[in-house]
């Protein structure tokens, strides 16, 4: 009995031990189930370098045949899965259940995809691409050519091999080391609607590129050309979820991954081309394991308080307190800027102003309520390139003054002071004397 | 009717003069007792059909005020800003309000449970109006009392305690400003005309405390104040000057204005707008006018004649500066001072020409004919005689009575809503005819009868002339009065002076025996005239006895219909209002036309846009506009305020004809007036407004129409709306950016929830690839509406 009772006791601080810890730490953003989709399973030998590094930073694969008649993303209302990895450009359709929605309800839910086509891709690929704001050269044969920045190989061959050094400006997609060699490209291109703001260029094609079917000769001009060609590109939904289309599996080879490059007209060799790194870093941004900032202690109180009232006066100080953090992979690191900007709104902002920073996270700010009342909100919309949206909403009412709140006396009324009391003064001394002096 | 029983019993009881009085004194006031009751219990036909709830939409907000008062207290109450409404703007309702109903109700509250009754504040707030009814005809008792006597005054209380007018407005559950209002108004009046026949300076103090409550009830404090100068000025005009008349009207001015500027929602107001200013004027006047009689007395008439010159120069420059300044200030307003409400009511056409808002409620249009005979009934054939009967002989009182009328006929003209105003003057007068026709009939009747018996028993002529004065001494003191007042004119000095009255009355029965000889009729005539009398009274009786049932007691907030299968109860507002109570979150917002602001707020307990406080036209308009407009820009006006729902009302199914589809020109012009992307004749097909396959595209694109018929026609399979009688334009159509939530059991309310933004935004491809992709192709092609 005792024993058990022990047991009991210590199964409890063993709970509230694991408890403790996860709130010191903070939960990673994303889990690290990964299903990977492969038309052929040769695959996962063929891009096991990619694979491996994925694995390498604790992602956990899956890798099932995309006409598994067995295949799912979840059961009884849960994802199984924390991301897909969708290396099965030719694929006609899913097994099991499946289907081109299933895939976008998965990321509606919130969850990342890498996707990857080729000049073989499918109906169904091209469809979730359509889904993700992507749309793919319409010709199925159509491959990116480009007679001025392809590899050189030891064949000259029709220019389909693109050595793209063209890629976006951004630390937090690509990391922060520079990707020196050009990333090598073999696949098909996609353009992007410029006004759409969740998706991005990654890697996009040199001015003097072109879709077209390499085996034919050109009967009307490409409908694709130049830098409006994207070849990998990056998609960051309203919820955050991140896709990362390629036009190109083989981008993602162990033979690309390990080859040499040499662009052509260019004397420069590199050893080893620029797709491991790009394909390693944009994988870590894609899987949220970089660039997720979150928002928590959100705070306000006036000026030499510390409880947060639930109403605010006009003209009261206020403080405002938030702390933002970024996840790095293992951990949340402080988020450090100097861009982020709270707006006390109604309707429109009323005070647009930008926090300061201790450098360890906390951003706070201290300003005054401006003199209308009515139901404000205290609005955080930080949205950064690469960066997941940090958007806080807080409401909060801003009454007038109460009826004691106002002056008893005011100064200049002095003279009104005085005349009402006289009058009255010099009422009572005529009442008197009219009454009782005769 | 009782208190020409009441009468007709004290008369066999011929007993010496002052045992009589008593016993009429006690009879009297049970009648009054009486009064009240019926007063009180023909109200009640609302509880007793439906159920004790509280009615309509203003109500509702009094009610949660009344709430928040009994929670909070007095102080929270004064400062209460309300986040809940008119967001994100908030509404100050300490002082946008007007508290006197509220502190009554809330005050009747805090004393029934501090008694240990344990009653709950709708319960009182239900019961507020048909308790003051009563109040409210005793204090019409007291008013007619003071200008025609007793019989007339319980007359007029027995008229004004089920005069429908009022009834609409006061029964139980009916919880708004005019309940208490109308009690105010006609005790103002009585205290005004009391201290008018007594010139005592404690009426004059109570007059303005009783003011001060009616300014703390209702806006419609303004027609005292610009009654009681008008009166003024005519008795000044009709030379009827006197001090009596300073003390019933300085004090009023003077401790009223100071008292009103104490009500937070008046304030300033009380001093800086056009309605109060022809209450300054007239004290002006009055004093002007006061100097001048005291200068009479002190000077010769010479020295008068030439003080009264400089006085009138001086005078007339002086009126012409103040005249002059005040022009200057009052055009220098935008609204040359006056509020929207006052203009039009001097010109009736002001609002429907300019203020779409004002308009647009439908007790502030201009009343119809057969609405008359329904408010007032036979009252309206009684009014005239009531008038003449007022002008023999014109007292202060009476000519205060037929001025109260002519102001109020014509105001009800032009507001059917102001017909609650014309009531208690339509009833006093009624009354006085009504009173004043019995006391000639029934006098008759006596005469003919003591001659009767007279001529049987053949008694000399002596104590004919004896029995000749018993008949006069026999009836009661309102015949007396009238007698007294009667006789008056005649002595030149009509001042309606107690004690001169009183001298006066014992000079009267010998010289009046002889005219009261000549004014008697036949005792057919008068049995036939005073049946006729009381069948007239019966009928109207039984008029406001169907109409407290029938017309005035429905709630509208549950509504029933009768058909062959029975009964029908249309519960759906508050279906809809727990709906959302018990499925959104607290803070959600939830956008309706205005007149659902009210309701959503106290039933649901959810922040609404707007509401049927209209104080703000822009926030008004924009939801008007958004309404109007098609759905993607009503999605972004909406996501703009943090609109979570939509609520609609559509009665098409049920054919409910106030509904939202109905309302929707006014959506559509005060949208209008402050958006002027939105063009009426865009809606209009061959000047109307219309939903069927004549609609205009943009009608049948605007959200409204798509809200309310969404879906509809699945109901029958035309889409045919009982409302408008035809079927509707667009049948079958979807929603992109709304999704229905939820419809109640007879579609008459319908709420939607706005959907969020897209998690994705597709691209649009060139060309639609034939056959493949079976899903969510529709919108494909479609420019992404976010962008």
């Amino acid at each position: 009995m005792a024993a058990l009772r022990l047991l009991l006791l210590l199964a409890a601080a063993m709970l509230l031990v694991v408890a403790s810890r996860g709130d010191a730490s903070g939960a990673a953003p994303r889990g690290r189930k990964l299903l990977v989709l492969v038309d052929d399973l040769a695959v996962r030998s063929s891009h096991s370098a990619f694979f491996g590094s994925l694995q390498a930073r604790g992602l956990d694969l899956e890798f099932r045949l995309a006409d598994d008649p067995k295949l799912s993303l979840h059961r009884y209302g849960q994802y199984l899965y924390d991301g897909l990895v969708l290396f099965a450009p030719s694929t006609p359709r899913f097994g099991g259940s499946v289907d081109q929605n299933a895939v976008l309800e998965f990321i509606d839910a919130g969850h990342d995809m890498i996707l990857a086509a080729d000049s073989s891709a499918s109906d169904l690929i091209r469809g979730i691409a359509t889904e993700c704001g992507i749309e793919f050269d319409e010709d199925p044969e159509a491959m990116v050519i480009d007679h001025i920045n392809y590899a050189s190989t030891e064949v000259e061959g029709d220019h389909t091999l693109i050595a793209g050094d063209d890629l976006i400006q951004s630390d937090v997609i690509l990391g922060s080391k520079k990707i020196e060699a050009p990333v090598l490209f073999r696949g098909i291109g996609h353009a992007v609607n410029p006004s759409n703001s969740l998706v991005l260029k990654v890697l996009s094609a040199s001015p003097s590129a072109y879709s077209a079917n390499p085996k034919t000769k050109l009967a009307s001009p490409p409908s694709l050309t130049g830098s409006g060609i994207s070849l990998v590109s990056i998609m960051q939904a309203r919820n955050n979820a991140r896709v990362l289309i390629s036009g190109s599996l083989d981008l993602f080879s162990n033979r690309l991954l390990k080859s040499g490059v040499k662009k052509a007209g260019s004397k420069t060799r590199h050893e080893k081309s620029g797709n491991e790194q790009f394909v390693t870093e944009t994988s870590k941004w894609v899987f949220h394991e970089r660039g997720h900032l979150k928002a928590v202690n959100v705070a306000h109180h006036k000026v030499g308080e510390t409880n947060e009232p639930s109403m605010y006066r006009i003209n009261d100080d206020l403080e405002y307190s938030v702390e933002i953090y970024e996840w790095s992979g293992t951990s949340w690191k402080p988020y450090v800027a100097d861009d982020v900007q709270i707006q006390f709104y109604m309707m429109s902002p009323y005070v647009l102003k930008n926090m300061s920073t201790d450098k360890k996270g906390l951003y706070s700010t201290s300003f005054k309520v401006p003199d209308v009342y009515g139901v404000f909100q205290f609005k955080v919309e930080y949205q950064r390139l690469g960066y997941t949206g940090v958007s806080l909403a807080k409401q909060i009412p801003v009454r007038p003054y109460r009826h004691n709140e106002y002056e008893r006396f005011i100064t200049s009324a002095y003279p009104y002071y005085a005349a009402s009391f006289s009058t009255m003064g010099a009422f009572f001394i005529f009442s008197f004397a009219y009454l009782y002096h005769k | 009717m009782a208190e020409t029983e009441a009468d007709a019993a004290a008369a066999p009881a011929a007993a010496p003069g002052r045992l009589r009085n008593a016993f009429g004194g006690v009879l009297c006031a049970f009648t009054l007792i009486l009064i009240g009751v019926l007063a009180f219990s023909i109200r009640l036909f609302s509880v007793i059909k439906y159920e004790s709830v509280i009615h309509e939409f203003d109500p509702y907000f009094n009610y949660r005020v009344t709430q928040f008062l009994s929670k909070n207290g007095i102080y929270e109450f004064w400062n209460w800003f309300d986040d809940r409404t008119w967001y994100p703007l908030g509404r100050v309702i300490g002082g946008t309000v007007y508290p006197g109903l509220t502190l009554t109700a809330g005050s009747i509250w805090w004393l029934v449970n501090a008694l240990n009754i344990p009653l709950s504040v709708e319960t009182v707030c239900v019961f507020t109006a048909p308790i003051f009814s009563a109040f409210a005809s005793w204090a019409t008792y007291l008013l007619t009392k003071e200008a025609k006597g007793t019989g007339a005054g319980l007359m007029a209380a027995a008229i004004l305690g089920m005069v429908p007018s009022y009834i609409s407005r006061s029964v139980a559950g009916s919880y708004d400003n005019e309940a208490v209002a109308i009690f105010a108004l006609v005790f103002t009046f009585y205290l005004y005309v009391k201290t008018l026949n007594t010139g005592s300076l404690f009426y004059a103090t109570l007059n303005a405390l009783s003011y001060f409550y009616m300014v703390c009830s209702w806006g419609g404090y303004t027609f005292i104040i610009n009654l009681i100068p008008m009166h003024v000025l005519l008795c000044i005009v009709t030379g009827r000057y006197s001090s009596r008349i300073y003390i019933a009207y300085a004090p009023l001015v003077i401790l009223g204005t100071l008292l009103a500027a104490l009500v937070p929602v008046v304030g300033f107001n009380a001093v800086l707008t056009s309605e109060h200013f022809a209450s300054f004027l007239v004290f002006i006047i009055l004093h002007v006018v006061a100097f001048v009689s005291y200068i009479k007395g002190l000077l010769t008439p010479r020295l008068y004649k030439m003080a009264m010159t400089l006085v009138i120069t001086v005078g007339m420059a002086v009126c012409f500066a103040v005249v002059a300044i005040l022009v200057a200030l009052v055009a220098s307003s935008p609204t040359k001072g006056w509020s929207g409400r006052s203009l039009s009511l001097l010109d009736p056409t002001y609002a429907s020409k300019y203020i779409p808002i004002i308009a647009s409620v439908s007790e502030h249009q201009p009343p119809t004919w057969p609405s008359y005979f329904m408010d007032i009934n036979v009252l309206a054939f009684l009014v005239p005689a009531g008038i003449i009967s007022c002008f023999l002989p014109l007292s202060d009182a009476s000519s205060f009575m037929v001025l109260y009328l002519v102001t109020a006929v014509y105001f009800s003209g032009v507001m059917v809503r102001l017909m609650l105003v014309l009531a208690p003057a339509a009833c006093i007068l009624s009354g006085i005819a009504l009173s004043s026709a019995f006391d000639v009939l029934t006098r008759s009747m006596k005469f003919q009868l003591s001659k009767l018996f007279d001529d049987g028993s053949a008694i000399s002529g002596s104590t004919e002339a004896t029995s000749a004065s018993t008949v006069n001494t026999n009836s009661s003191k309102g015949e007396n009065k009238t007698e007294k007042s009667e006789a008056a004119p005649k002595e030149k000095s009509s001042k309606k002076n107690r004690r001169k009255e009183k001298e006066v009355t014992e000079s009267v029965p010998a010289k009046s025996k002889k005219e009261k000889r000549l004014s008697v009729l036949p005792l057919e005539a008068s049995v036939i005239g005073t049946l006729l009398l009381i069948i007239l009274g019966g009928f109207y009786v039984v008029h406001c006895v169907w109409a407290a049932a029938e017309a005035y007691s429905a709630p509208s907030i549950v509504l029933t219909s009768r058909s062959r299968e029975g009964l029908h109860v249309f519960d759906d507002f508050r279906e809809a209002y727990a709906w959302l109570s018990h499925n959104t979150d607290v803070d959600d917002k939830v956008a309706s036309w205005w007149d659902y602001g009210y309701q959503t707020t106290a039933m649901a307990n959810r922040t609404v846009i707007v509401d049927n406080n209209t104080w703000n036209n822009t926030h008004i308009a924009t939801v008007g506009t958004a309404m109007s407009s098609p759905e993607k820009a009503a999605w972004e006006i909406f996501d703009s305020l943090d609109v979570k729902y939509v609520l609609v009302v559509f009665g098409g199914l049920v054919g409910y004809p106030s509904d939202d589809i109905n309302k929707f020109l006014w959506m559509v012009r005060i949208g209008g007036g402050e958006f002027p992307h939105i063009k009426e004749p865009d809606y209009l097909r061959d000047g109307q407004y219309r939903v069927d396959a004549q609609a205009t595209p943009t009608m049948l694109n605007c959200l409204m129409y798509k809200l309310c018929y969404y879906r509809f026609v699945e109901t029958d399979g035309k889409g045919f709306d009982r409302v408008r009688g035809y079927e509707i334009g667009k049948k079958h159509f979807k929603l992109t950016h709304f999704e229905e939530v939820f419809t109640t059991h007879h579609w008459m309310v319908r709420i939607y929830k706005l959907k969020p933004q897209k998690n994705r935004v597709r691209a649009k491809l060139r060309k639609l690839k034939s056959g493949s992709k079976s899903s969510s192709t529709p919108a494909a092609g479609r420019k992404n509406p976010w962008q």
